[in-house]
Order: C-alpha cells, then structure tokens, then sequence
C-alpha cells in the first residue's frame, strides 16, 4: 500500500515538473495546532492567488527540530516554515535561509515599525533579517489578587523591592510568594535579561555570566527561595499547577500567555474574578522580559521565492492575524493586529500588550538552547545545593566558554582570514 | 573447498546487509568519533576538525558523563541482582509441584516483556505519583511517609529500577523455568533420602544444577541493562538533578539535542568498550568456576 503510494507520488511529482500547468505548489512545513489552524486561512489565501497552492505538512513540535536538520542534509526543506525564533540563529549558521529584507523594503503589508522592537530583533542575525514575526511569547506573572489583598496590597508589583516585601508579607499570611519551576529557566533568564550587561561576551563567543548584571539576578533568585518565599519545587513535584494556584499555595506564578486561557476554564466557582496578570518588575521598576515567539522563514532552496513571500505576507495581515489568534490564543506581534482584535481590552492580555514592549531577546547564537541548560542547572545547584554564588558563575562561565569554543575557533580563523585579506 | 565456497554463497545475501546496515555504519561511527562533527561542519565541512581522541580525553573530564556512568552502573548493580533473584523466584514458584493454573500465571508474569515500554511508563508514572499514586497510598497504609518518586535524587532511580525490573524479570523468568525443568527429579529423591531440607537442596542441587543457564540470563541482563534509555526517557528525562541519566541517556543528548555527533559517537564507543569488559570479566567467571 505504502509502496503504491509512494510510486503515485513520484509520477505525480514528475506530472507536476514536465506539464506547467500554470499552477504553483509551496510547501509549508507548520508544527503541532498552528498546522491545523493556518489550514483553514490557506483556502482563502488560494482563492485570492489563483495561480498558487499551499501544501501545509504538519510535524510535531517534539519531532521538528531533527525533522528540519535531516530535512536540510537531506537538501529537502520546503519553501517556508515555522521557526522557533531561538532556532533561527542554528539555521541562518546553516546558512539554509533567504535574507527578507529586500522584500520587506518592497512591501506595504509588512511595516516593521508596526511589531514589537524586541520580537522583531530576534529576526535579525549579524545585521541580516531572517523572519517574519508569526506569534509572540513571553513570561510574566499571574497572581491572585484576593490574596494580595489579604496580605494588605491592592497592586502588583512594579519593582523587586516592592515584590519582595509583597512576599514577605503574604509568607505571614501562610502562603508561599511565588511559584518558580526548578525545572523552568525562563524566570531566572527573565531576570538576567533585565540587567544592562549582556549575558555573552566578545561577539557571543564568551560566558558573561560573572559580570555584576547576573551575579545581581541568581542573587535575587536564590533570595525568594532562601527566604522561603518560594517554594524549591520542579514541576514533577507539582501535581497539577492550576489546582495549587487556585488552593492558594502560592499567590505569583511566572508563566505565559497560553495560561490565560487555562486559568479562565479551570478557575472554581467562586473564584473567576480572583486572578489578574501584571507586567514582571524588574530592578527597579518595571523589567524586561523574553522576547519569544515563533517566526516565518523562507529557505534559500526554495524555488518559488514570489508566491512564498506573497504567502508569509497574506499570514502577516491583521486581519488575518487577528483570525489565527482567535483560534491558537498566542498573542499576535503586530500592534495593530492587538487593535483591531479589541485584545487591548481584554484585561488579562494588557499585561502582555504592556511587556511585550520591553521584551529582549536572547543572545542570538546556536549554542544558547545548551548554555541556558548549563544555567539552569547552575541555578537549581545553588537553590537545592547551597553552592555559593561565586562559584556558581564562575563554572558557569567556563563551561559556557567550552560550549562556545567552536564558536571561538571559527570567529578567530575568519578574523584571521578577513584581516590577510 | 568447493563446498565453503557454496557456504559463502549462501551465508552472502546476509553478510551484505550486515556489512551494509551495521558494518559501514559502526566504521563511520568509529571514524566520527575522531572528528567535532557538529552544526556547524554539517553547514561547511570546512568547520570539521580532527580532533584526535579529544573527544575521549574531554568525555574523561566532563562530569556529567561520570556522573551519567554512576547512575549506569547503580541500576546495573542493584537491578541485575534484583531481576534475576525475582525471575528466579518467579521461576521456582511456576516449577513448585503444588502451583495451580501454571499456564495462566506464566502468561501473566510474562506479560510485561511484551507490553511497550512506553505506555507502561506512562502508567507507572502515575503509581508513583507524590500525592495519588498507588505505591505511596500503600506505604502510607504501612505507616510509611510518602515519598516523591520522581522529584527527589535519592528514590528516582530506585523508582526506575522498580519498573524495569517488573518489566523485564518475565524474560528470564521463562529461560529459568526451563532450566528448572531440565533438572533430573532423581536428584531431588535421592537428596529426600538422605534428609535434605528444602534449602539444601535449593543450595546443592538447583543452583549448580542452574549454572550455566544462569550465567547465560546474567550476560543477556548485564548487557541490556547497560543500554538504559528508554525508562528515564519517558518517566524523569534524566531528572532530578540528573539522577536518572543514563550513558545512553547522555549519548542520546549530546548526538540529538545538541547534534555534537563527534562527541555523541564517542560515547557510544566507550559504553562499548564498558559492555565488553563487564561481560569478559563474568564469562572469565564463569570459566574459572566451571561453568561454561
């Protein structure tokens, strides 16, 4: 059967290459629920091209990350994708993807001035641009205002200062502060993105990890377990978050938009209205966050270059936008798209609106996915093992230093090479 | 001579394929191993370089791989012993002259060898759940005070090791049985006849008797006990605080997470050479011992 089809497919295959039938196929390769979703806007996308079809593959998102590397060594990527945007630095290294900002300076659909600052960065790789901002993410906090208000606040908070005697206050009340996944880096990288100095060095090829930024984020990190504000729990220790939440175990929990939608079907009778959302306080006043999401990408292979960028601009249309986000609930990148879906009104997504406009994003090399594991795992050995601070950014930084050695070489040798020149 | 000749030419169409699939594959490998095959030589080989037995020597020095050998030999060390003593068990009671519908409980205790391991994992993970799992609602009835399975570094591996051996004792279970079976019951009447109890014959006559299947279950166990993946993979992957990484665990990471395919070969390579020593070191054993 599977044999029969395959020969189907590569007549069909050689049907499509030898009768132009005027038609074009792109092939996009869409992950897990997006896949399913962008279905629906291809028909009409077809409808005003006439001259063009959308083929959407779905593939898991646990599966995508080895299915597009085979995908590349194999020279059979299709002509655009979704990218995680920390994957982007991997492929633009692999040199597999077609710089967009030619088409971009010829659009009027994609104006980058309307996208978030920080998102759109994580687009641009040495000075070239690489995607088009899909979806956004970020971490913030949900917390339970009837709680805060019990321990005598009527606000979040908008600095650390101002959190920290928050959790002081609510601990007395028999509450834990704040709920921090041991096994989740997105808070402590949160803070670590809200410092001024960089979390790699020298054009990313060293740790920055002992510079006063970090040393001041792990140290406030470590304090809210220290003082048992929160509790060193990892996720498996944690049956089911929204339960606890809704029981009162903690009042913040730092987490993303996605949440907003599982808070609203799982909040008791009785407690709808207990929640809110709130931008992340930083050092002093309100912080940064990560600036996450996912990109479209055309890849370089691609031989319908016209019609794929046509398409990643019809996907990038407010309205369009505004329909996908009504199906997969993560927030759109377009601030004009957040006006027309009246998302601005909607009171738990103003704090995302509100952060996405100070959100940083991550250093743009292919090690980082490895370097914020070797952080994290730091941070849990300081936490759960009491190993001192110093020391802890100091392994951190020489272990992020052989992570990058490579990277090292390679910047060396093509210094070298670029000054003989 | 024309007769090896036909033997070639039969045993070829298999040799090809072994050659093809396994052979050339392992000598890439091997060869793989001496590189920093990685993203960036997969972008522009110009990024490869040799790299000696670096990748040896760094492994050496990378604690996370000791750590990962540590946590393979603890559930190598405590559940080999564990699988084989309740396979045995199992074994003797199916063999017992007063057992009842045999038939059933063999399929029964076999029944886990041939179930997923991932479903199964998927379902031992909620028996040990923290606060609903059924293994701490039946401490608890004992007295004992719950334990988190699978959020502290102390029991995560003894968790594992609980469902790998529940998984795989059933396997040995069937080649002990027909160990069991192929000892002369004379042996057993004579032993009566001078008074033997029980346990002395267990002693002097089962276990000598057992020795060589014995020492073929322990050599198969040993080395599919080294391969430990798949258990952690699904229940902890490799958590907490990496207490249920395993070497090929750790492999695993380092070739398709972080795609250092060099570095990732040479693991695989040393777990190898690990395999092969521990299973020279039990047949020398078994040799000395009269065994084999």
């Amino acid at each position: 059967m599977r044999a029969r089809t395959l020969v189907l497919g590569c007549l069909l295959a050689l049907c499509a290459c030898t009768h132009d039938s005027g038609v074009t196929t792109i092939r996009f390769m869409a992950m897990g629920r997006e896949a399913e979703v962008v279905s629906d806007l291809v028909a009409q996308f077809e409808h005003e091209n006439p001259g063009v079809r959308v083929d959407v593959q779905q593939i898991p998102w646990t599966a995508a990350h080895e299915k597009l590397l085979t995908a590349f060594a194999a020279d059979a990527l299709p002509d655009i994708c979704q990218l995680g945007n920390t994957w982007l630095p991997e492929f633009s290294a692999l040199d597999s993807l077609e710089p967009l900002q030619p088409y971009v300076d010829a659009s009027s659909t994609v104006d980058p001035r309307d996208y978030f600052p920080g998102i759109w960065d994580t687009n641009v790789i040495g000075g070239k641009l690489y995607g088009i901002p899909w979806y956004v993410d970020t971490r913030l906090l949900f917390y339970r205002r009837d709680l805060l208000a019990q321990a005598g606040f009527d606000r979040a908070p908008t600095s650390w200062p101002e959190w920290e005697q928050q959790m002081a206050a609510i601990k007395a009340h028999g509450h834990y502060g704040v709920m921090m996944p041991l096994n989740e880096f997105e808070q402590l990288l949160s803070f670590g993105l809200q410092q001024s100095d960089p979390l790699l060095r020298d054009d990313g090829t060293r740790g920055n990890f002992e510079s006063a930024g970090f040393r001041r984020a792990l140290a406030f990190y470590a304090r809210l377990f220290a003082q048992g504000w929160a509790p060193p729990m990892s996720k498996t220790q944690i049956s089911n978050v929204w339960d606890e939440f809704f029981n009162g175990l903690f009042v913040f929990y730092v987490s993303g938009p996605w949440n907003i939608r599982e808070f609203r079907q799982r909040a008791p009778h009785g407690l709808e209205d207990s929640w809110a959302t709130a931008p992340l306080p930083g050092p002093d006043g309100l912080g940064a966050g990560i600036a996450g999401g996912t990109s479209l990408v055309m890849f370089r292979s691609s031989q319908h270059k016209t019609q794929t960028w046509r398409f990643i601009e019809f996907l990038s249309r407010p309205e369009i936008q505004e329909r996908f986000h009504a199906e997969i609930g993560d927030p759109p990148p377009r601030r004009s798209t957040w006006k027309l879906s009246g998302l601005v009104h909607d009171a738990y997504a103003a704090a995302f609106r509100d952060q996405l406009e100070r959100v940083k994003p991550t250093p743009k090399v292919l090690e980082w996915e490895r370097i914020v594991q070797e952080m994290r795992l730091v941070s849990e050995r300081v936490v759960r093992g009491g190993e001192p601070q110093d020391q802890a950014v100091h392994e951190l930084d020489a272990r992020v230093d052989a992570i990058l050695e490579k990277r090292r070489w390679m910047h060396e040798r093509d210094q070298r090479v670029a000054g003989s020149l | 001579m024309k007769s090896t000749r036909i033997g070639w030419l039969f045993a070829s169409p298999a040799l090809i394929v072994l050659g093809l699939f396994f052979g050339v594959p392992v000598l890439a490998a091997f060869g793989l191993s001496f590189t920093d095959f990685d993203l960036y030589a997969l972008a522009d080989l110009r990024n490869l370089r040799f790299a000696g037995v670096n990748n040896y020597t760094d492994l050496l020095q990378t604690p996370l791989f000791w750590k990962s050998l540590a946590n393979t030999f603890y559930f190598v060390g405590v559940g080999v012993p564990l699988s084989i003593a309740v396979s045995l068990g199992a074994a003797l009671l199916l063999h017992a002259p007063a057992a009842r519908a045999k038939g059933l409980f063999r399929t029964a205790l076999f029944a886990p060898v041939v179930t997923t391991v991932v479903a199964v994992a998927v379902i031992w993970k909620y028996l040990f759940h923290t606060s609903y799992g059924l293994v701490n609602w039946a401490l608890a009835h004992l007295g004992v005070a719950p334990v988190d399975w699978f959020g502290d570094a102390h029991w995560a591996m003894p968790a594992i090791i609980l469902f790998a051996v529940w998984k795989n004792f059933g396997y040995n279970m069937v080649i002990l049985l027909a160990g069991l079976q192929g000892i002369p019951q004379d042996l057993y009447e004579a032993a009566r006849i001078d008074g033997a109890s029980r346990w002395r014959q267990f002693l002097h006559i089962t276990l000598p008797m057992l020795g060589p299947v014995l020492m073929v279950v322990g050599v198969i166990t040993i080395s599919g006990y080294f391969q430990l993946f798949a258990e952690p993979y699904v229940m902890t992957q490799g958590e907490p605080l990496q207490s249920t990484v395993s070497v090929l665990y750790f492999m695993f990471d380092e070739g398709f997470k972080w795609w250092n395919l060099g570095r990732a070969s040479a693991v695989a390579f040393l777990l190898f050479a690990i395999i092969l020593g521990a299973t020279a070191l039990l047949l020398r054993f078994g040799r000395k011992r009269d065994l084999l």
